[in-house]
């Protein structure tokens, strides 16, 4: 694969965190590093787990369904132990090379920004989501005494999961901490487009005009709501926003069967019951 | 420890000049309300300058039909309570301004059954309508593309979906979503269970899809930017017609981790295209559930992607 024209500047040694010199190169646009060949390794592996089981599943059912796989985790019964291979063990197998993936990922992560002299930013962005996953598969399962707490592997049977999950605690949209992971996704999504759009409204402006500059940016937003958070707030806002949004959904999941147990919606009478509100008016 | 460095998370220093007065136009009509004051605390994290601010025709006449709906809504939410302020806020998230019964139809229902609710959401889409060309004329009068006001009539399309093009269709006003904190969480979960589980709605999937894609985008695009400040990756329209070596970092990072990469202006193509797709899908999504399609569940059967537990244990029941 041909190199960008000012990709071979950037092919200098060095940033690698293990491993020296050693498995310091690239493979057509990719860098290797050690991390590359334990994220290969995990992820190649815990792929080709994956489809033994959708062959296992095809075998009791009508042939493969892409969006019908489905690999379960241990039933309750197993507790906190390793289950046999066909009754959840697979699914512990795909767990730990997924894991192994994603840490290896962020760690390359890691090596590639100090090669290019970058921050750590996405390295440190992409652990969040790594939270949010290992929250949902050991956290929450360990909390709460068993791997079968885990969501299963499939496109339509982890929904099955999450509506039954959120179910069980009652309207689980009165979740607090789920309020506020839904309201950081929707202000992300608002604050991408705004910025996506003010970013191409600049540089595509009316036909015949020179691209704006960001004065003109400031100017719009001033305008538009009487602030504008300027070219390096933006992603600073967005990032926090994103990173947010993970995070409280880790949080909503992480409570709920542990230190809240019963529906969502009870958990509010603390405020309707708080005695300022003078007698109810019944 | 070569780990601990700066990594521009907050704003050191504060330079401090005369307030940016704003790009004059000669296609305002109004001027320019304020003279632009400075928060240091508001500086931290972007911009210390607040203000000043354009309210136009359009915008004086969207926040008065805003604030109509807004106090439309807390008054009935206030009768409610028999007017009494203390218990409003005890019960503030469970009350509500709902829209008119069944037995109304599409006609206008008398004011305490749904008459309220339907001024309100007249004066609400007229604010919204109003804010949607204020984002255009803003931009006209800048003489900007207009992508802010086409991303945002894709967040209308949902909005005109939810609350007149399907509770059209459906010949009823009471298809409507209520106005109240916990009553909109019901209508969402009863919306769901009504048409036998939203997440069998392959456009519902794809909504998620982009929803949490704008996540993920933004994440990598900001941490991407800041990653690169130092180079000066947050001046990303020089970097767009002038590429630097901030650029070609952020590009040759995501070329390095994943074979791929966007350039400065293409990721703000993708950013704009997910956040868009988010509301476009979900819109679709809502206005097939109930005129199109009544029963996702039995449609995924239907269609081949019901996932079958043929050992009967059901993900997520214990």
């Amino acid at each position: 694969m041909a190199l960008l024209n000012f990709e071979r500047k950037y092919r200098v040694r060095g940033g690698t965190i293990i491993g020296g010199d050693m498995f310091d190169f690239w493979v057509g646009p990719f860098y290797v590093g050690f991390f590359g060949v334990t994220s290969v390794f995990f992820a190649v592996l815990g792929t080709l787990l994956i489809a033994y089981g959708a062959a296992m599943q095809a075998s009791v059912m009508d042939g493969v369904n892409l969006w019908t796989i489905h690999i379960a985790p241990p039933s309750i019964e197993y507790g906190l132990g390793l289950a046999p291979m066909n009754e959840g063990g697979l699914f512990q197998m795909i767990s730990i090379c997924a894991l192994g993936a994603f840490v290896s990922w962020a760690l390359r992560m890691v090596e590639i920004s100090r090669k290019l002299g970058m921050g750590l930013h996405v390295p440190v962005a992409f652990s969040f989501a790594i939270l949010a996953y290992f929250t949902l598969q050991v956290i929450r399962p360990v909390w709460l005494g068993a791997w079968g707490y885990a969501f299963p592997y499939g496109i339509f049977s982890h929904l099955d999961w999450v509506s039954n999950v959120g179910y069980t605690y009652g309207n689980f949209l009165y979740n607090p901490a789920h309020m506020i992971a839904v309201t950081f996704f929707f202000t992300t999504c608002l604050a991408l487009a705004l910025h996506g759009s003010l970013i191409l409204s600049a540089v595509n402006p009316e036909k015949g005009s020179p691209v704006k500059t960001p004065e003109y940016e400031d100017t719009y937003f001033r305008d538009l709501i009487g602030y504008s958070i300027g070219t390096l707030g933006i992603h600073r806002l967005g990032l926090f926003l994103a990173l947010n949004a993970g995070f409280w959904s880790a949080v909503c999941i992480v409570i709920s069967g542990t230190l809240w147990d019963g529906a969502w919606g009870d958990w509010w009478v603390w405020w309707p019951e708080l005695p300022i509100w003078g007698p109810s008016e019944g | 420890m070569a780990f601990i460095e700066y990594q521009n998370l907050f704003t050191q220093t504060q330079v401090r000049g005369e307030p940016e007065a704003g790009i004059s136009s000669d296609r305002n009509t109004w001027s320019r309300t304020g003279e632009g004051g400075f928060s240091w605390l508001v500086g931290k994290l972007g911009n210390a300058q607040l203000g000043p601010i354009y309210i136009g025709g359009l915008g004086f006449a969207s926040i008065v039909c805003g604030t109509l709906w807004f106090v439309i809504v807390g008054l009935n939410m206030l009768a409610s309570v028999n007017w009494n302020p203390l218990q409003f806020v005890g019960n503030l998230f469970y009350l509500s301004l709902d829209p008119p019964p069944p037995e109304y139809g599409l006609s206008f229902p008398p004011l305490n059954e749904g008459g309220w609710f339907l001024i309100a959401s007249l004066f609400l889409l007229i604010a919204v309508l109003l804010w949607w060309a204020r984002t255009w004329e803003r931009a006209q009068s800048l003489g900007m593309g207009k992508h802010v006001a086409y991303a945002f009539a894709s967040a209308i399309w949902l909005f005109l979906v939810l609350g007149l093009f399907r509770p059209i269709l459906m010949g009823s006003w009471s298809e409507a979503v209520p106005y109240g904190i916990f009553t909109h969480l019901d209508w969402t979960l009863n919306f769901s269970v009504a048409h036998g589980n939203l997440f069998y709605n392959p456009f519902h999937a794809l909504s998620i899809v982009f929803l949490f894609g704008s996540a993920l985008l933004f994440a990598m695009h900001g941490a991407t930017i800041l990653a690169c400040t130092r180079v000066g990756g947050d001046r990303e329209i020089e970097q767009i017609v002038d590429r630097g070596t901030a650029s070609e970092r952020a590009a040759l990072f995501w070329r390095c981790t994943m074979g791929f990469n966007a350039t400065m202006e293409s990721i703000h193509r993708w950013a704009w295209w997910f956040a868009v797709l988010t509301t476009l899908t979900g819109g679709i999504g809502i206005l097939l559930s109930g005129p199109v399609v009544n029963d996702w569940y039995t449609w995924a059967a239907d269609h081949h992607y019901q996932p079958q537990y043929p050992d009967g244990n059901v993900p997520g029941l214990y």
